[in-house]
Formats: structure tokens, sequence, C-alpha cells
């Protein structure tokens, strides 16, 4: 198919952004051809006022340099101004000559500032605030002389001043009502944001009206309609901006105050034409805002991609000042009229303003003056029409105070709905952040701003975005596990899918994804062993294990080394051998040249460097010794480490090692959320380090205690007691109810010490104090290790998995 | 110059599984999906040559055993934000039975020190009918 000609006329925001949308949909759909008329790529025209306050430099605001043209296979006629489009010919001419032929045009030439007609506009000195080229203008300006007049008191009249003050000059606005921001503030929070401008050292002429300006070539000052005059080195007009409709007009296409369009932004007169951006009158409304012209831009996006189901209709804006250390929030209808009412807070002296105006308990507008976290909550909960009676006595005071949270904002951003917009510019809700930063792993500010946009364009969201970002990468420790998904598979908790498995009886893994609704074919690496381990113990009758769900080490029943080499640790219960044993050991080292042995934490004779394919012979030799797997390698119950008791140690009051050796002989096998390592100690001296384990007992001349939740490995926690029994079969059934109540509850990978504390000491004192419900535990436990204790080390040495440990040989 | 070598029935590999295939000089992992398409990668992760034939396989990745990097099954790269490819060689499915295309060593092999300097072979990313690129 022949692509057909796109153009684009005005390299700026609203028509860049067009194309990045097209490209996301149609990439070759369109030869492109893009006329600006400035001689730079596009850049972010919002941030002009952090560059001219010296905050950001040019290379920081541009968005897509000339690379990203070439990349995409754009060609740009930068510095060329385009002059006619001739509609009959479907021709756009520059005013060099250039013609370039289209099938679809697209018209964002902007805004124009307005200047007011007075006598002297056109001296030297005398600008508006619009490009790139204003700004190096008033920084040369600036460099030079002292004092600036800027005329209007509105958003980007305030935003010039500050910005010019910042470069040392003294600065007076010029505003003709008595409140500044008037179409964004109403009068006390002007008044506040006044005497904060005036702080800083700021001047005011309010209610003043300018007559003329003054000089002979260049600007030497104003005159106003009062008489007065002020000297001045540079005039700012910024009383408003007017749509750029010359070129749309010339060309015939119905103009009002600006291009007029109908919902997918094609011009009335001309539906092979598109107009979008501030050049663009829709509904009636021309918006001078970044948001509404990226909504714009994706709906012309959307149809010329020929999907044609986007429709545009229109934006609720909100503003926020960017001023640096001056926060100001405003959307809506935030006068209010005699059908409406309104909640205020004012307090002066530390410069808070608060005021939400209501109807029939919806938010219609708002204004926050110095505390505008709650910004986007408003400004969400207007949009939505939200009914606000519930909780009207504490509006006021913002979302925080809805629940139990804290006050600091971190907590504020967490308490937000995922629908939540944080970047009105690019309309990027709180979902879209956290899903990017969670997925993609982000951790700064600006891999944030390249993968979601959000606080790409004005920055007046930083701080949330910032907060956001801190919150999810620091909420892999502090978040409660609960509300985390398992992976990023499913949305579903740990929890949900354990309690769904028993509930519907999903008895295979494709039942759990289906019912779930998994987003992955296969799961991934972390869903699948979890979801096989949930099932074998759910089922452990029934279930038949995936061994493609287990990572290398369980699936091969050795530890995987850094050279892909695995290790070998036999069984030696309670930690107890005999000297045949050693001597067995000792052949199998020597009959396969093991190169490295050595004595385990847990008590146990290791041995490296084993081939995989070496290991079914060598269990075989192990096996007929008498050893078992001794799971070294598994999320499993490891070992039991004793020390030598009763039987010897002249303290010792109880058989701690034939103990050990009991304990061992009921857990060993079994399969467990993590790693479970167990010990026996003879006397509260302790020595076989019980209280680090996830159970332990002390032997006591009057019993046993039962000590819990220990953890010995990257965070330290000494165990909880339990409970204090007489004998040993308690010891045992407490024990083996223990694992039971672990392996049923806890998620998978979540050690017995951080289970504890999450769900709590009690409830589990709970579960294995109630001896009816302890007992259950333990006989389902018994029931788990009929099948966990057929020893999968002599299983695969008499030939199953076989295929696992055979490599296969090409002679190529 | 390249052939195809039978190397091992489909159904003898595990699905979400792989085997390992050893020839004289190098060790190559093969995978077979969850709709039996099969992919040969050499066993080494690009990271610190874990060998990935004992990875878990997932969708066309695999996660490598050591340090959990993600490997494209496809194409031999890492996935983002790690990088790094791993030489991936084309395979297809014939009669249930797997083939493997090979480039043709010299008999003997090279010695070690000049097996090293020999020129990467990357093959089409086509698991199923990719012709080598040369």
């Amino acid at each position: 198919m022949l692509k057909e000609n796109l153009v684009l006329i005005g390299n700026g925001m609203a028509g860049v952004r067009t194309l990045e949308e097209l490209l996301k949909l149609a990439p070759d759909h369109y030869n492109i051809t893009v006329f600006g008329e400035e001689p730079y790529g596009n850049y972010n025209r919002i941030m002009l006022s952090p560059v001219l306050a010296s905050e950001k430099t040019i290379e920081q605001i541009m968005l897509n340099d000339d690379a990203w043209y070439a990349a995409n296979g754009i060609t740009l006629h930068k510095g060329k101004k385009v002059e006619e489009i001739n509609r009959a010919r479907r021709e756009v001419i520059a005013t060099d000559g250039t013609v370039a032929h289209y099938d679809r045009l697209i018209i964002a030439t902007g805004s124009v500032p307005f200047m007011l007609p007075l006598p002297g506009a056109d001296k030297e000195g005398v600008i508006g605030f619009r490009d790139i080229k204003d700004v190096d203008t008033m920084l040369e300006v600036a460099r030079k002389h002292q004092h600036a007049v800027v005329i209007g008191g509105g958003l980007l009249g305030l935003e010039a001043a500050n910005g010019l003050m910042k470069q040392g000059m003294d600065v007076t606005v010029v505003h003709l009502l008595d409140t500044l921001m008037e179409r964004q503030l109403d009068k006390p929070a002007a008044q506040m944001l006044q005497k904060s401008l005036e702080a800083r050292g700021m001047t005011f002429l309010m209610e003043h009206s300018t007559a003329e300006i003054i000089g002979n070539q260049r600007v030497i000052g104003v005159r106003f309609k009062n008489g007065t005059e002020i000297p001045a080195d540079l005039v700012v007009m910024a009383v408003g901006i007017k749509p750029n409709i010359e070129l749309g007009k010339a060309a015939g296409l119905h103009c009002e105050r600006g291009i007029v369009v109908n919902d997918t932004l094609q011009t009335i007169t001309d539906p092979k034409i598109y107009a979008i951006g501030e050049c663009v009158q829709h509904r009636g409304i021309a918006y001078g805002l970044v948001a509404p012209l990226f909504e714009q831009a994706k709906v012309a996006a959307n149809h010329l991609a020929q999907h044609g189901i986007a429709r545009y209709e229109g934006t609720v804006t909100s503003t926020k000042l960017k001023v640096t250390g001056i926060e100001l929030f405003s959307a809506g209808d935030f006068i209010g009229n005699d059908k409406t009412e309104e909640i205020v807070f004012k307090d002066a002296a530390s410069g808070t303003y608060k005021k939400i105006v209501l109807q029939d308990n919806q938010i219609k507008g708002a204004v926050l003056y110095g505390d505008t976290v709650d910004g986007s909550w408003y400004f969400q909960l207007m949009k939505d029409g939200t009914d606000i009676s519930a909780f009207r006595d504490t509006l006021l005071f913002g979302q925080a105070h809805l629940g139990d949270s804290g006050h600091n904002p971190d907590t504020r951003v967490a308490s937000l709905p995922d629908s939540a917009e944080i970047c009105g510019c690019n309309g990027v809700c709180k979902g879209d952040i956290v899903k990017a930063i969670t997925e993609k792993k982000l951790f700064t500010l600006d891999e944030v701003r390249a993968h979601t946009k959000a606080s790409a364009s004005c920055g007046s969201c930083t701080g949330l975005v910032e907060s956001l970002l801190a919150h999810t990468v620091g909420g892999d420790y502090s978040a409660t596990p609960k509300t985390k998904p398992l992976c990023k598979c499913t949305d579903y908790t740990h929890d949900d899918i354990r309690h769904g498995i028993i509930q519907y009886s999903l008895k295979t893994m494709p039942a759990v994804r289906e019912h779930f609704e998994w987003k992955t074919p296969d799961g991934c690496p972390a869903c699948r062993n979890a979801l096989n381990y949930y099932l074998l113990c759910a089922f452990p009758t029934e279930y038949v294990d995936d061994a493609q769900s287990r990572y290398i080490n369980e699936r091969a029943h050795g530890n995987i080394q850094k050279d892909g080499t695995y290790s070998v640790v036999p069984r030696l219960f309670g930690g107890m051998c005999t000297a045949d044993q050693l001597r067995a050991i000792a052949d199998v080292a020597d009959k396969y040249q093991v190169p490295t042995m050595k004595v385990t934490g847990g008590q146990r004779i290791d041995m490296f460097g084993i081939q995989k394919e070496q290991l079914p012979a060598m269990w075989k030799d192990l096996t007929d010794a008498g050893f078992v797997s001794g799971h070294a390698y598994g999320k499993a119950m490891r070992t039991v480490k004793t020390c030598v008791g009763s039987e010897w140690c002249r303290f010792g009051t109880q058989d701690s090692t034939g103990l050990g050796v009991k304990l061992e002989e009921l857990t060993w096998g079994s399969w467990m959320p993590h790693k479970f390592k167990l010990a026996v100690s003879g006397c509260p001296r302790n020595c076989a380090e019980a209280t680090i384990k996830d159970f332990g007992v002390v032997c006591v001349d009057s019993g046993y205690e039962l000590h819990i939740g220990g953890n010995g490995g990257i965070k330290v926690r000494v165990t909880d007691l339990l409970t204090k029994v007489e004998t040993e079969e308690q010891v045992l059934e407490y024990c083996g109810a223990f694992c039971q109540f672990y392996r049923e509850d806890a998620h998978y990978l979540e050690r017995t010490a951080p289970w504890v504390e999450r769900v709590g000491l009690d409830k589990i004192k709970k579960a294995l104090e109630d001896a009816a419900g302890r007992k259950a535990l333990y006989e389902r436990f018994l029931i788990s290790q009929q099948p966990a204790q057929i020893d999968p080390w002599k299983a695969r040495a008499e030939g199953a998995e076989a295929l696992e440990f055979t490599p296969i040989t090409v002679d190529a | 110059m390249s052939k195809w070598i039978e190397v091992v029935e489909l159904n003898k590999i595990p699905v979400l599984g792989s085997r390992l295939i050893k020839t004289r000089d190098q060790s190559i992992a093969v995978f077979r999906g969850s709709n039996d398409q099969v992919f040969a990668i050499r066993d080494a992760c690009p990271h610190k040559g874990g060998p990935l034939s004992q990875g878990i396989m997932h969708g066309t990745t695999v996660t490598c055993p050591l340090h959990n990097w993600k490997i494209d099954l496809t194409s031999g790269n890492a996935l983002a934000p790690d990088e790094g490819c791993s030489n991936v060689f084309a395979v297809k499915v014939e009669d249930g039975k797997v083939f493997l295309q090979l480039p043709l060593t010299p008999h003997p092999p090279l010695p070690q020190g000049e097996r090293g300097r020999k020129k990467k072979i990357y093959f089409s990313p086509s698991p199923l009918e990719g012709e080598g690129l040369g």
C-alpha cells in the first residue's frame, strides 16, 4: 500500500504530541513532514518560565531532538514558516518556496501573545513571553539593565516577573484589576499570593491601566492613564494569548476565536484538515493550557490512524503556578454563585488558604494556596462528581484524614486511588505510574518521566511523582504484603489465591490461572513456583508436582554453584553420625573425585563440584549406604541441629540428640514456603542456637520450651516462646502442627520470622493452643509427609526423571 | 557453512523445559515452549555464563538460574534493564524430531586459543524456519 502524506504545520507541543500518539498506533501509515517556524526541535514551552528563572536549561526542556525526527522517518523543516495552504491542490507552501503535498494536514500553529495596541508598543525592548527567542531577549536585557515592567498579573505574567526578578532585575507588575490571576484565584488567595511575591521583592501596581510606552527607539518607561510614569528597560506584555488562526483563515477554514473543529479535531470546513492545540476552538472554547492539548492529540491521532473510536468532548482544567516556593492550585468554578456553598479555611500567618465550592454535595471548584497536596484529590472528586456528604466534615483537611493514616505526603499519595490523576498535563494516573515503577523497576524521577511522561511537562506534580516513587520503591520493605499481588502475572494476592485454590478446589496450575484470569499464558518463575507449592500443600496426595515449576536446585535435588556444578549434602539425622557413615561419605568423595568438602552450619557434610550427570550415580552409592537426601537445596525442612544433651553433657537436662533425631525423622522431606530449620538444645545454655531457628526446642529440667520464628540470616530475629510442654510426644505434635500451620498460612518465599511478624504471634498461638485444632494440623502434616518422604535421591538413582540428568551428545 | 543435525525427539524435552546438547566444542540448550515451539541457545548466560538450560522457561524467555537474568530465547538478548546476548541457533521440528542447525566445524576441533577468536555466527530469530545469516 502506498503511504499517505501527512503534513504538520507547527512544530510545538500539541502537534508533535499528535505525531507521537500516531506513531504508537500506526507507525507506518504516513510519510510525515513537519514545518516549524522556530529554528529548534520540539521543546516544552511551559518550562520556559523555569528557564527564565535559571532553574532549567534549554537542553533540559527539549522534548524531541533532530535524532527523534530522523529515527521516525519524519522530514523536519526547521525555521520555515508556512505561508499558504492550497486546499485545491492539497499543498502547503513555505516562505522559502518549499512545497509539501498532503493527504491529511494538521494545523497546530498555537497562539500568539496578545500585544496591547498602545502608542510605542513597537519600540525595542517590548516583547511578549512565548518562545525561546523571547526568553533570550529577556536574559540579555537582564544582564545590562535594571528595570522590567510586566503588563498583566495573570499566570504567565507572574511567571515572567518571577524569572526576571531571579535574573536580578527590579520588576514591577502592572495589572488592570485589583486581584492577581483573577481567572484562577479568588480574592483571598490572590491577596496571599501578592503578599508573598511582594515579600520576595516584586512590586505591584494594581488597577493601573497602561497609556503609553515611552522612549525613542528603545523603551525607557511606561506611562499610565492616571498620568504617573515608571522607568522601564524591558516591557513584557503578558495580558493574554490569542489563537494563531491567520493561516487557517487565509485558507478559507471557518474561524471564530480559533479554527473551529469537531469532536475528532477535524476542521468543520475541510475534513482532510485537522487542527489541534491553542489555535483551535472546540465547542466554543479555546484552551491555553497543556492538558487539553494532549487530550486533543490523543483523539486526533486515533482518528488519523483510522481507528475512529475516540472523541474529544472538552477538558476540565486545573492550574498550578510554576513559581518555586509558591504552592497554588485552582480548578473549576471557584467563585461560586447563589446556588453554591463554600467551605473555607484561612490561616494568613502560615500562608494557607483552602476553599472548596460545593453544589448538591459535589465539588464544583477549589482554590488552594500554601498547601496543595490535596489538589489532585479534589480535582478527581470534582471530575467524578463524587458525593462528598459522607466526609464533608473533614473534606478540607484532605484525603489523609479520611482514614487512619498519618500526615506525611507519602501516605497521602499512598491513599490515592489508582485512578487518581497525578500528572494533569499528560493525563497520567497513579496506577500507570506505579505499574511502570514496579514493572520496569524504575528508581529515578527521570526514568519515571521517560516511561510515563508524568511530570515531564509542566513539572508541577514532580513532588507527587517523587513521593509516589519513594513509596513504591520503598514499599518493597514497608508495604504490607497483604496488598501486594502474587506477581506481575496477576492482580490477586497470595492469600486470595491460596483461599481460591481451596474454596474452588482448583487442583492444577492451569485451573488456577484460568480462574484468576492470569495475564501470562504460562506464568513466570515467581508464580509458577508459588502455585506449585500451594497446590502441593493443598492436595498433597493428588497433586502431581511440576518439575518445570521448580527452581533448578529443587529440580536437580542439589545446590547449583556458580560454575554450574552441584553440591551434595546427605542427611545426618539430628547431626548424628557413625564411623561407617563417615567412611561411606569418604568413599563416595574419593570415587567421584570431590574437590571440596565442608561441614555446614547445620551440622552436615557438603560435597562440592559435582557434575549434574554424575548426581544419580553418586546418589545411588549414598542411598546404598543408607543415606537420604539432605534437602539442603530446597524450600523445605532443612536440618535439625542439636547439642549433645543429657547422654554426655554434664549440664544436659534432656536427650536433645535423641529428640533431634525424632524431630528430623518426623519432618524431613517436607516442602515448605521457604527453608525451615530446627534445633534442639539440651539446656538453656543453648549450644544448638535453638532461639534463632524456625522451630527451636530448649530443654529444661521440667520439660521443653518451644520457640518459633527465629532467623539467623540477613536480619537476625530471636524466636518467640510458643509454649512449654512436658513430653517428647507433645514436642513432636506441636512441631508437626506448627510446620503445617506455617505451610498452610505463609506466603511462598516467606520465612517464619517475617510471617510471625506479619500475622502476629497471637494468631499462631491460638491455632496451636486449641487441642483439637492442633491435632488436625498435625494429622494433615502426617498425611502430607507420606509422599514427601519418598526419598528423591533414591528415586532418581533408580531412574526417575532420567532425562533431567542426561545430556545429549552430538558429534558435530 | 552449516548443516541440520537431528538432536532429540520432541517428546524427550519436557514442556517448558530444556535438554542440554553437547557438541564437540560447545553446549547448547534446547527449550520446548508450551505450544511445542522449540528454541536453541548457547548454554551460557551473557552475565556470568550461568547454564541457561537449568533455568525456568516462561513464554519465550528463560530465567538464568544463577542471578535471575531473563534471556529472550528468540533473539538471545537479555531483557532490559540487563544487557547482553547469547547466540541462538536455528532449530526445526520435523516428524516429531528436533533438528539443530550447526556450523560445520573442521575435524578435529580448533585448538582452544583460536576457538575464542572465531567470528560470531548469528542466526535469524525465527526459531522454526530460520536460515543462517553467516
